[in-house]
């Protein structure tokens, strides 16, 4: 019984995933005013060659705000977990 | 639990080599593949490589946890404040205030392939070392903490 | 030219991920699930981003000007460090979990507890 059940997520998950993704083309993407901004004005804007850094930490810093935040937080809540294991140790 | 001779020494040898590389990638992340979270992360990895070879009481012991949570509070807050002082000169937030500005990593860059010259990018740069303390803090938190939720608790 | 190869690749890691969380009992297990998912997001990100004969969005000493999509990249890397935070949240919560019930089957923690 549990096969079956298996066997019908693993074809209805595959459908589902297949589906979108069976149009798309591989090494020819569509094409977007963002992305084409930034690879013909990033480096003159923020004096920057790599232009995955310049999105990351220029175009889209509050991205990386919230993702440093997110981090630091993750950090808190692994030393507040570990911290009640130990019984109060540092 | 230290492990043997041969394995200390080369981690030994290798840890200077690891934070040069780490901290190469997080300096150059304008001009070659890398940034602040892939240079932190190396850096990380030396710390790592430091506890397998030593064992975690005796690096613990010379590497506190207080220390690295400061390490990482003051990268995120460099990396806040930098934001911050665009705001200050009358721009918004995150915007690149010293880029083409002529002053440290302020050399304005035409369009188009060239060499790379490691004083531009702006604030980038700035940013890159910032977040790179903050992720080198918390990597390597987080593996100390995981390590002494294995030790047992006497 | 690589029939899609990428995409397709991506689906059935997304899906043996799913699959992975859902008939698991072990959290350990699960949670490597989780991970599948994540890698599967990255992969399909980045190969969402490539052009046909590009290089990659970094101007020194660069062959052409023909590049991959820049932001795809950018929003992998913000995946990836937000992979490694929920996985080690995740991983230390299990750690807790065993602690206190002595197995990361997750039927047997809510049996014991009942």
């Amino acid at each position: 019984m549990k096969r079956v059940i298996m066997a019908a997520t693993v074809a209805v998950l595959l459908a589902g995933f297949l589906a979108p993704v069976i149009g798309l083309d591989f090494g020819e993407p569509a094409y977007t005013d963002m992305d084409e901004y930034f690879v013909q004005h990033g480096q003159e804007q923020t004096g920057g060659n790599n232009i995955v850094t310049d999105v990351v930490f220029d175009f889209r810093g509050f991205d990386t705000l919230g993702e440093a935040t997110v981090l630091f937080v993750a950090v808190l809540g692994v030393g507040l977990v570990f911290r009640t294991l130990r019984g109060g140790e540092t | 639990m230290r492990m043997s001779k041969v394995v200390r020494t080369a981690a030994d040898i290798l840890f200077p080599f690891v934070l040069i590389f780490g901290f190469y990638i997080v300096v150059h992340g304008h001009l070659t593949p890398g940034g602040g979270f892939q240079g932190g992360a190396v850096i990380a990895t030396a710390i790592v490589l430091l506890i397998a070879a030593y064992g975690y009481d005796a690096i613990a012991r010379r590497i506190t946890k207080d220390a690295l949570r400061n390490t990482e509070a003051l990268g995120l807050i460099a990396f806040i404040a930098t934001a911050l002082v665009a705001l200050a000169l009358g721009a918004g937030f995150f915007y690149n205030w010293l880029a083409g500005t002529g002053l440290l990593f302020g050399m304005p860059v035409g369009f188009g392939p060239n060499p790379g010259d490691l004083n531009t990018g702006g604030t980038i740069p700035l940013m890159n070392l910032a977040v790179g303390i903050e992720v080198l803090g918390a990597l390597s938190l987080i593996v100390l903490y995981m390590l002494s939720g294995t030790q047992e608790a006497a | 030219m690589y029939f899609d190869l990428p995409f397709i690749a991506a689906a059935v890691i997304a899906t043996i991920g799913i699959i992975t969380m859902l008939f698991r009992r072990n959290l350990v297990k699960m949670i490597m699930g989780l991970s599948l998912v994540e890698s599967s997001v990255n992969l399909f990100l980045v190969s969402l981003g490539y052009r046909t004969g590009a290089i990659a969005p970094i101007f020194t000493n660069a062959p052409s000007v023909r590049m991959a999509m820049p932001t795809v990249q950018a929003m992998t890397l913000t995946n990836i460090v937000i992979g490694i935070a929920t996985t080690a949240l995740l991983l230390s919560l299990a750690m807790v979990i065993y602690r206190k019930y002595g197995t990361v089957n997750a039927d047997d923690v809510r049996k014991l507890r009942g």
